[in-house]
């Protein structure tokens, strides 16, 4: 029983099968759950009124953003080196997965920061690295869909994922390099005395939760699509051989 | 090598288009701008060093789909996949090419463009040598680039978009070296920075070109 069973698009397809309702009832359940929760049950915040509801929906959907992308580099390397084509599309399924929740990010980052800052944005670096994010994703999909031949496609996007993680956190860096900006630093870090409140934590761990879980649902919906694309196409190729 | 080096260059010169275009291309952002924004001294001289980086940049990018193309279409890539010399060093060779044909005129012909923006004087030997430091980068990025898209039949638009924000750092440190300059603070940490973006990308990125003109070619 090793982890490389899953490579097999049969086995793949029984498993994620079995596991796609339980993981879109759990995304249900926690989003439903901590949304209410944050939206109706916590207090408002004493400086930022009930604006402060928005970090529900804003900070998971940035996590999840950074996230698919490493699942993509982690899947795009799988793909090259071992080239499980489970692996290569699971990987094309959550790109435009995560350019979703990098839009969802900015916007909603977008509208938090209109009455807090007064301005809908600013060039702020971590606002900048996320809008260049978005264009990394945009890059990366933008690929996939121009090359025909999918084998060359996995390949060269897999190349695309990596050299573009490089700079993704080389341009993190790069705009720091400007000042600080508008943007709180992180408020949620595991080592650091000062946290975000409890009654906004537990609430947002649940949303957090809720967001993993949803981007597991939708990539596996979207693998499996992917994975029934090439069956069609594998089927009608055998038809126009025969 | 050196041969693959005149050969590209030879061809670069002789087949016009990109060497001149490119130069030509820089010329028009620096006087577009100006007519754009207005003629306040000031305005210009502030925005100078980022509209000529971008401008440079630009530049650099409208003859990146040469780099492969024509090779590609009358075979002799395939050709020089398979001769002795390693297909990592034929890529470096072509963005050294690329570089001489693009990036070193748009260094040389630079402050002669900081007239027309009104660059502070300070700014000029900053933006000659980051510019001389920061162009070899765009030129390995773009290679890159090309790389990826050299098997397609409308690659342009795709090009750009996946080698732009590639080029976010080498523009962020490059832009911000000439503005401090011009300013009169210390630049030692973004030219530091610019080169060592110039140096890491010279030495691995080829290795990733290589491997994208592999797939194509396959």
């Amino acid at each position: 029983m090793s982890i490389w069973e899953y490579a097999n698009p049969k086995k793949f397809m029984e498993t994620s099968s079995i596991a796609l309702p339980w993981a879109a009832a759990g995304a249900l359940l926690c989003l439903l759950v901590g949304l209410v929760w944050g939206f109706f049950f916590t207090p408002d915040d004493y400086k930022q009124g009930s604006t402060v509801k928005i970090i529900y929906l804003h900070v998971p959907s940035a996590l999840m953003a950074i996230n698919a992308w490493l699942m993509m580099l982690v899947a795009s390397l799988i793909w090259l080196v071992r080239r499980h084509h489970v692996s290569a599309l699971a990987a094309k399924a959550a790109g435009p997965v995560g350019l979703t929740f990098t839009l969802v990010a900015l916007v909603t980052g977008a509208v938090w920061g209109q009455p807090m800052w007064g301005t809908w944005w600013a060039w702020d670096p971590r606002l900048t690295s996320f809008l260049i994010l978005a264009l990394f994703y945009l890059g990366y999909i933008a690929l996939w869909q121009a090359i025909e031949n999918p084998d060359t496609a996995a390949d060269l996007t897999s190349v695309l994922c990596i050299v573009g993680s490089v700079f993704a956190v080389l341009s993190r860096y790069a705009v720091n390099f400007w000042n600080q900006g508008l943007h709180q630093g992180a408020s949620l870090s595991l080592d650091k005395e000062e946290n975000v409140a409890d009654v906004f934590y537990f609430p947002l761990l649940v949303c957090i939760g809720g967001f993993v879980l949803l981007f597991l649902t939708l990539v596996l919906l979207r693998t499996r699509t992917e994975i029934r694309v090439r069956r069609v196409q594998a089927l009608l190729a055998r038809e126009r051989m025969a | 090598m050196i041969a693959l080096l005149l050969r590209d260059l030879r061809l670069a010169l002789r087949a016009g288009g990109g060497f001149g275009l490119g130069l030509a291309f820089f010329l028009l952002v620096a006087v577009l701008v100006p007519l754009g924004v207005g003629p306040e001294p000031a305005t210009l001289a502030r925005i100078a060093p980022g509209i000529l980086w971008v401008g440079a940049l630009l530049a650099c990018l409208l003859s990146l789909d040469r780099i492969f193309a024509l090779d590609h279409e009358d075979g002799s890539l395939d050709l020089l996949a398979t001769a002795p010399i390693p297909l990592e060093g034929v890529v470096a060779v072509k963005a050294a090419a690329h570089w001489i044909v693009t990036g070193l005129p748009l260094t040389l012909v630079s402050p002669l463009l900081g007239l027309l923006m009104n660059l502070p004087p300070d700014g000029y030997p900053l933006l000659l040598a980051s510019l001389a430091i920061g162009t070899p980068a765009l030129s390995v990025i773009g290679t890159f680039g090309a790389a990826l898209t050299v098997g397609l039949k409308r690659g342009g638009l795709l090009l750009s978009l996946l080698v732009l924000p590639l080029y976010v750092p080498t523009l962020v440190f490059g832009a911000e070296a000439v503005r401090r300059g011009a300013a009169g603070m210390d630049v030692a940490t973004p030219f530091l920075l610019l080169g060592g973006i110039t140096a890491g990308v010279a030495a691995l990125l080829p290795f990733a070109s290589a491997a994208a003109v592999r797939i194509n070619l396959r």
